[in-house]
């Protein structure tokens, strides 16, 4: 059977979020699909890392292990997936749009000459008509991703060629486990006939990986809090609606100062210069020294409950009102109108 | 005698859709793509850059440029001159249209089999597309190691590499022989302005189409244009299989794309209402601004 398979990315000796992200989409799909959801795991000492993923509806774990695999190296890595894609002819491969993931997909996709979509915002199912041929494509996987800086959403397919490969950026999904793991086993790579010494020409001299650092200059939506805010505490709404949409977390000076939230997050003429696609305004004023570093957003929502706040005169939409009532609506109607 | 290398960067003409202000909309909210300047993409001036540092180091290395492109996409060529390059082709051919990543990766490929380099490196990505995906294909046509996201590359003379990549969470240092295909960051240094007299040499270097098609060109066989004419390769120059180019090498087609229209740009006002915020969210969804 051609099923799907999510490459699961391990940091620290954990899965990482977007790889969870990934199964639970993939276990959305391979159901509409009819077809299994497996995970390729490549590491040292990983394999307890199944369980998790059995959690995640993975029905199969093509397992790698070896003393060398201990960190990502793009030419072994490669060579494992692409025998392994070879074999099993998967419909569908899906990667983390992360450092690894986007060195690591259009290596693989290049071997199989399969195509690959870079960080889509949405994944579906649907079937295709082509004009010119006139042939019908069943059950294809739209892959739909922002294009042109932005400006256009692009839907892609990739009618004849197979693995359909995408990948899709930390957050833009939704994690969820399963309440029952699903009923999975180890299949282990015999990686002696895949691997040769040539496969391990870069040498790792250095590496120097920190926890999470904060850095907010690339997200695509950021909501940004303000003294208005009100406390540390208080910041947590904004934290919900954030990882919700897959936002960052910004904030003004008055709220840095005011110890809510991390010097790392200040928007502004000290702090970062951003140009989101959204940027979320919360309890705070607009004064220039802020504006200087958001201005240039494509999209500005402002929550003010004076009328009168600068802010209101930049933002594309002004909601006036109280934050503390309008956060829990927006996660409300977030939460009612995606699909 | 120290040794010299042979480096290829990878360039490319982009729209520079980072300046899509509001001003680039056209009235019904989509882009105007006409008026967009075209550029240099900016990781492919970083990774410029990093080739003209290996040849300070290592003078009488050969830093080339290869661009796929129309035919203006000679100014990519000529933008490498004036900041220090020896040369670079121009790679142009109708049968390159509607190449994907995968088709273009093919196409480079075998360009670079024919230039012969040591070092190959490109930009991380190019801000059109913002895929990342153009040179690790490209190094995994050519069977050779890739290195992606570096902010230092330092060469040297015992046939061993050593780059500083930027990851996510931090960094990592890699050593690898040659030949090597290195992607580079937009963190690493900026490149070097361009040189006043490169600016005289090359200004005028273009390529035979530019100088069969310019009529205001009469004046140039003043100039030596051997070494001014910057070479324009096809598939019959480059060779492989056909199907492989263009549209039928490409295994991703668009099936839709949908313009992003724009709101109108005096600001709404909104209250705290259940409706106004429902209302809100069902048009940002809609236009895929968030979900
Ligand atoms: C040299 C210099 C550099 C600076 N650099 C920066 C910079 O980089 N970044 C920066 O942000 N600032 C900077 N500032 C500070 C800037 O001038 C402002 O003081 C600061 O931006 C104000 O932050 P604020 O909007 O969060 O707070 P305030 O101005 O106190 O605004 C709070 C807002 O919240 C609203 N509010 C209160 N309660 C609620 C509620 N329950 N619901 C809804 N709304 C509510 C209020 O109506 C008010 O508009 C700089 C200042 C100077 C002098």
């Amino acid at each position: 059977m051609n099923n799907i398979i999510v490459y699961i990315e391990t940091e620290n000796g954990k899965i990482a979020d977007v790889s969870l992200e990934l199964m639970t989409k993939g276990r959305e799909l391979a159901n509409k699909l009819n077809c299994n959801l497996e995970a390729l795991l490549i590491g040292d000492k990983v394999s307890h890392l199944s369980e998790e993923l059995f959690l995640y509806g993975a029905t199969k774990v093509h397992l790698a292990e070896d003393s060398r695999l201990e960190f990502y190296r793009t030419l072994p890595y490669s060579a494992i997936a692409i025998s392994l894609f070879k074999s099993e002819k998967p419909q569908i491969a899906l990667f983390g749009a992360t450092s690894i993931g986007r060195d690591l997909a259009p290596r693989v996709s290049s071997a199989l000459t399969s195509g690959l979509t870079a960080d889509c915002t949405s994944l579906e199912i649907g079937d295709h008509n082509d004009a010119k041929s006139g042939k019908e494509y069943k059950d294809l996987l739209y892959q739909i991703r922002p294009a042109f800086g932005g400006n256009i959403i692009a839907t892609i397919i990739n009618p004849e060629h197979r693995p359909q490969m995408a990948t899709v950026r930390e957050g833009v999904m939704k994690k969820m486990a399963l309440q029952q793991a699903a009923n999975g086993e180890i299949s282990k790579i015999d990686i002696k006939p895949i691997l040769n010494d040539s496969d391990f020409v870069v040498e790792i001299i250095k590496r120097d990986i920190q926890e999470r650092k904060i850095d907010i200059k690339g997200a695509s939506i950021i909501v940004a809090g303000g003294f208005g805010v009100g406390s540390k505490e208080n910041f947590k709404q904004l934290f919900e609606l954030a990882h919700l949409l897959g936002a960052e977390i910004g904030a003004s000076r008055a709220a840095v100062d005011a110890g809510f939230a991390d010097h790392a997050r200040q928007v502004g003429q000290t702090g970062v210069t951003v140009r989101p696609k959204l940027y979320i305004a919360v309890g705070i004023s607009g004064q220039i020294q802020h504006t200087a570093g958001m201005d240039q957003s494509a999209m500005i929502i402002s929550i003010n409950n004076d009328p009168n706040a600068p802010i209101n005169n930049i933002a594309d939409y002004a909601i006036v009102g109280d934050l503390n009532e309008v956060l829990p609506r927006m996660i409300k109607s977030y939460k009612k109108n995606i699909k | 005698m120290t040794k010299t290398f042979k480096i290829v960067v990878l360039a490319k003409q982009v729209p520079d859709t980072r300046n899509v202000g509001k001003n680039a909309m056209k009235e019904d909210g989509t882009v105007n793509r006409a008026a967009l300047p075209a550029i240099f993409n900016p990781e492919d001036m970083n990774a410029l850059e990093q080739a003209l540092r290996i040849k300070d180091k290592f003078p009488g290395t050969k830093v080339e440029l290869l661009t796929m492109g129309p035919l203006r996409a000679a100014d990519i060529i000529r933008e490498g001159y004036f900041r220090g390059a020896d040369g670079g082709v121009l790679l142009t051919d109708r049968k390159f249209a509607g190449a994907d990543t995968l088709a273009t990766s093919y196409a480079l490929s075998m360009a670079i089999r024919k230039m012969n380099p040591d070092i190959i490196i490109s930009g991380r990505q190019a801000i059109d597309g913002d895929t990342a995906q153009v040179g690790p294909q490209v190094a995994e046509k050519l069977g050779i190691p890739q290195v992606t996201y570096a902010e230092s590359i330092s060469a040297s003379e015992s046939g061993k590499i050593t780059i500083l990549r930027r990851l996510e969470r931090g960094i990592e240092e890699v050593s690898t022989s040659y030949p090597v295909l290195i992607t580079v960051n937009a963190t690493a240094p900026a490149c070097r302005p361009r040189n006043a007299k490169q600016l005289m040499r090359y200004k005028h270097a273009s390529t035979l189409s530019e100088q069969n098609d310019n009529e205001h060109n009469s004046y140039l066989p003043l100039f030596n244009m051997e070494e001014l004419t910057i070479p324009e390769w096809g598939v019959a120059d480059v060779g492989g299989e056909e199907i492989k180019y263009g549209l039928s090498g490409s295994p991703t087609k668009v099936k839709k794309i949908e313009n992003i229209v724009f709101q109108a740009k005096e600001s709404k006002r909104l209250s705290a209402s259940e409706e106004d915020i429902d209302s809100l969210f069902i048009e940002l969804i809609s236009s895929h601004t968030i979900g």
